[in-house]
């Protein structure tokens, strides 16, 4: 038995180490967020409060939250850094996750809403609609939220992709429409009566599955989920760009027609890594709405989507883990910001982009590398010089 | 230099591997091609020339499936596996440029364009006939077959020494020899071949000679050339092109004796 077990356990081990072969950022990223995952939790549960060592749940929340806008990030640095896709839009996506988990806790909260109903949200009440639409129902079993979960994003990246892929869009023009798709959303979704909450949205969550959302333990596990999720999904991605999928696709990114003229379909493989990017981001979507306690229409907001643009340019793009670093720093950066010059967030914001766009066209990643291969490189050249200086001085040549 | 192994082999048929038959095409009233009518026989090899606006490269869009005509047969015949290996007959016009580069027609375009951001080795790896699905793609393993191929197309373009450098590092020269490369390890029947020698060097010209001669003995070749040196070096036979349809069809000596030719081309 014990062999047996050993041997998978060896066949299981086996690809992963392929897949981090030469993926130094990466192994670093799966051992912090291995470390996190277990190390937040605990000394939020473990520590008395008070204690140095406690972590707060606000900030394990706050944590928790960038983890989800990490996932969201990696999403798009797989379309964009790798197949040259720049969308955004994918904000829609983020959101129709986050919706999805928010329709389950809608149901979870039966009759304890303001008006009592059991069998219909508070907004549904309020709007003095009779019965619980077509489309909500299933949601108050959380396998079927969590398939919805991927396949609301999954299938509108599939119908637009589609659309869009196969009349050839590309560039700017596909950028440009991806915005548009996010921005219809935005205002479909505002309307009362698309049954979705309107501009309140979706909130007053109470639990999720029988656990309550307000106990540290529940916003510990889910702080918890949130790091294993951006571990797989990074995994996944990873898994894509080093297969020769990943390669096609950095074909179809840097010359769409040599790709074509070799007998790749490209819109097939566009559509491929769009939808794939389309389910993680609504994972993230998904894990972001029971830690932030609310979805409403603003997630659709085109604003929000060019700043994740903004993360994965900033970290660095093409790499995954520059995506997961920028989405951090990024909204580190705005927590702080916000907190400390209010006003002013938005021109940093901008001027960050511009400043990234100028001077930093790999982001901190790009930087990093260049800095280190120059250290390096100074380090040979002195032992270098100090070999030659040890020589006699007749053979210095 | 060795044969690229498994290709075709004897063919069963005497028709042409690429048949055009009253091609046209017209871009806002200009007809790019007008009427073009020409055939490439089996293990041909065929030269290209005309004055800048003939409509070389929109005869190699037509054929590759990039434009379609507005009239005309495009007709390819190629070994298919579906019809037990028997040779078919492809309406060209039918079909996207990935589903004829997978029916056995392979282009090298004007400007070299290989994927600077992958190394030699995963630019030919890519190339390799089969594997065109996404699912082959996400879980594609290198075969030993494969890795022979490749050992070999890399040492027919002489890059097995930089293999695992990228591809963008290369001369111009060398790109367009990659990119050749490419082609052979699509395993196309016919290849189709845009300005090869354009930016090379005398000495890189007359090595492409020799390597498109040697190919010829295994595939059909359509070669668009400027280089007069070059086609000479290639000893084919020659279509002069001239506003869309054929001025001259024969040696190289016989259409530069073509009056035609002489006004429209050469004298000019």
């Amino acid at each position: 038995m014990n062999n047996i077990q050993e041997k998978s356990n060896q066949v299981k081990l086996g690809p992963l180490t392929t897949l981090l072969m030469n993926d130094k950022g990466g192994r670093r990223l799966l051992a912090v967020l291995a470390a996190l995952a277990i190390l937040v939790p605990a000394l939020n549960l473990l520590m008395p409060e008070g204690s140095f060592f406690h972590v707060s749940t606000y900030t394990m929340t706050l944590l928790g939250k960038y983890l989800c806008y990490a996932l969201l990030a990696v999403a798009v640095d797989l379309i964009w850094g790798y197949c040259g896709i720049l969308s955004l839009g994918h904000g829609a996506f983020f959101a129709l996750g986050g919706y999805a988990m928010g329709m389950y806790l809608m149901r979870q909260i039966g009759d304890r809403g303001v008006y009592s109903n059991p069998d219909l949200p508070d907004f549904m009440v309020f709007l003095n609609w009779q019965e619980l639409p077509w489309y909500w129902l299933g949601f108050d079993n959380f396998s079927f939220a969590m398939v919805m979960v991927l396949l609301a994003p999954g299938i509108l990246a599939f119908v637009f992709g589609a659309l869009a892929f196969r009349s050839r869009v590309t560039g700017v023009y596909l950028s440009i429409i991806t915005q548009a798709l996010t921005y219809a959303l935005m205002l479909a979704f505002f309307r009362n009566d698309m049954g979705f909450g309107g501009n309140n949205g979706l909130t007053d969550f109470k639990d999720i599955l029988g656990f309550d959302l307000q106990a540290d333990t529940t916003r510990a596990g889910l702080f918890f989920c949130s790091a294993l999720a951006l571990m797989i999904g990074y995994l996944i991605s990873r898994f894509i760009v080093t297969s020769k999928l990943g390669r096609v696709l950095i074909a179809i990114r840097d010359s769409e027609n040599r790709a074509r003229f070799l007998g790749y379909k490209v819109e097939y493989f566009k559509l491929f890594v769009f939808v794939v990017s389309a389910m993680l981001a609504g994972i993230a979507g998904a894990l972001y709405v029971p830690q932030v306690g609310i979805i409403n229409p603003g997630e659709f907001a085109p604003l929000l989507s060019i700043e994740m643009i903004i993360w994965v340019a900033v970290g660095g793009r093409g790499t995954l883990f520059g995506a997961v670093i920028g989405a951090i720093l990024v909204n580190y950066a705005k927590t702080y910001f916000t907190g400390a010059f209010a006003e002013i967030w938005l021109f940093l914001l901008g001027g960050l982009f511009v400043l990234t766009t100028l001077y930093l066209p790999r982001g901190i990643i790009g930087l990093w590398k260049e800095t280190s291969e120059k250290i390096s490189k100074k380090l040979a050249d002195r032992k270098l010089d100090s070999k030659r200086e040890s020589l006699p001085k007749g053979e210095n040549v | 230099m060795s044969s690229i192994s498994g290709m075709n082999s004897k063919h069963i048929d005497n028709s042409p591997v690429l048949y055009l038959d009253g091609v046209t095409v017209s871009f806002d009233g200009f007809k790019a091609l007008n009427n073009l009518s020409m055939t490439i026989e089996k293990g041909e090899m065929r030269a290209i020339i005309g004055p800048n606006g003939a409509g070389k490269t929109t005869m190699m869009d037509v054929i590759t499936g990039k434009t379609r005509p507005d009239e005309g047969t495009i007709q390819f015949n190629s070994t298919s596996k579906e019809a037990g290996n028997k040779n078919t007959d492809y309406d060209l016009t039918q079909y996207d440029e990935a589903s004829v580069a997978n029916l056995g027609v392979g282009r090298k375009f004007q400007k070299p364009s290989v994927i600077e951001s992958l190394t030699i080795f995963e630019n030919l790896e890519m190339s390799l006939k089969g594997g065109r699905t996404i699912w082959q793609s996400l879980f594609h393993k290198l075969s030993a077959e494969q890795k022979l191929k490749l050992d070999e197309i890399l040492g027919l373009i002489d890059m097995t020494d930089k293999a695992h450098e990228l591809a963008g590092n290369l001369s111009h020269g060398q790109k367009q020899w990659l990119e050749i490369g490419m082609l052979l390890g699509q395993e196309p029947e016919l290849l189709l071949i845009d300005e090869p020698a354009a930016g090379m060097t005398d000495e890189e010209t007359m090595k492409t000679a020799e390597l498109f001669k040697t190919l010829a003995k295994t595939h059909s070749l359509m070669v668009v050339e400027h280089d007069m040196d070059f086609i000479e070096a290639l000893n084919c036979k020659v279509t002069v092109l001239n506003e869309g349809s054929v001025l001259a069809e024969g040696t190289l000596q016989e259409v530069k004796a073509n009056e035609d030719v002489i006004e429209k081309y050469l004298g000019r």
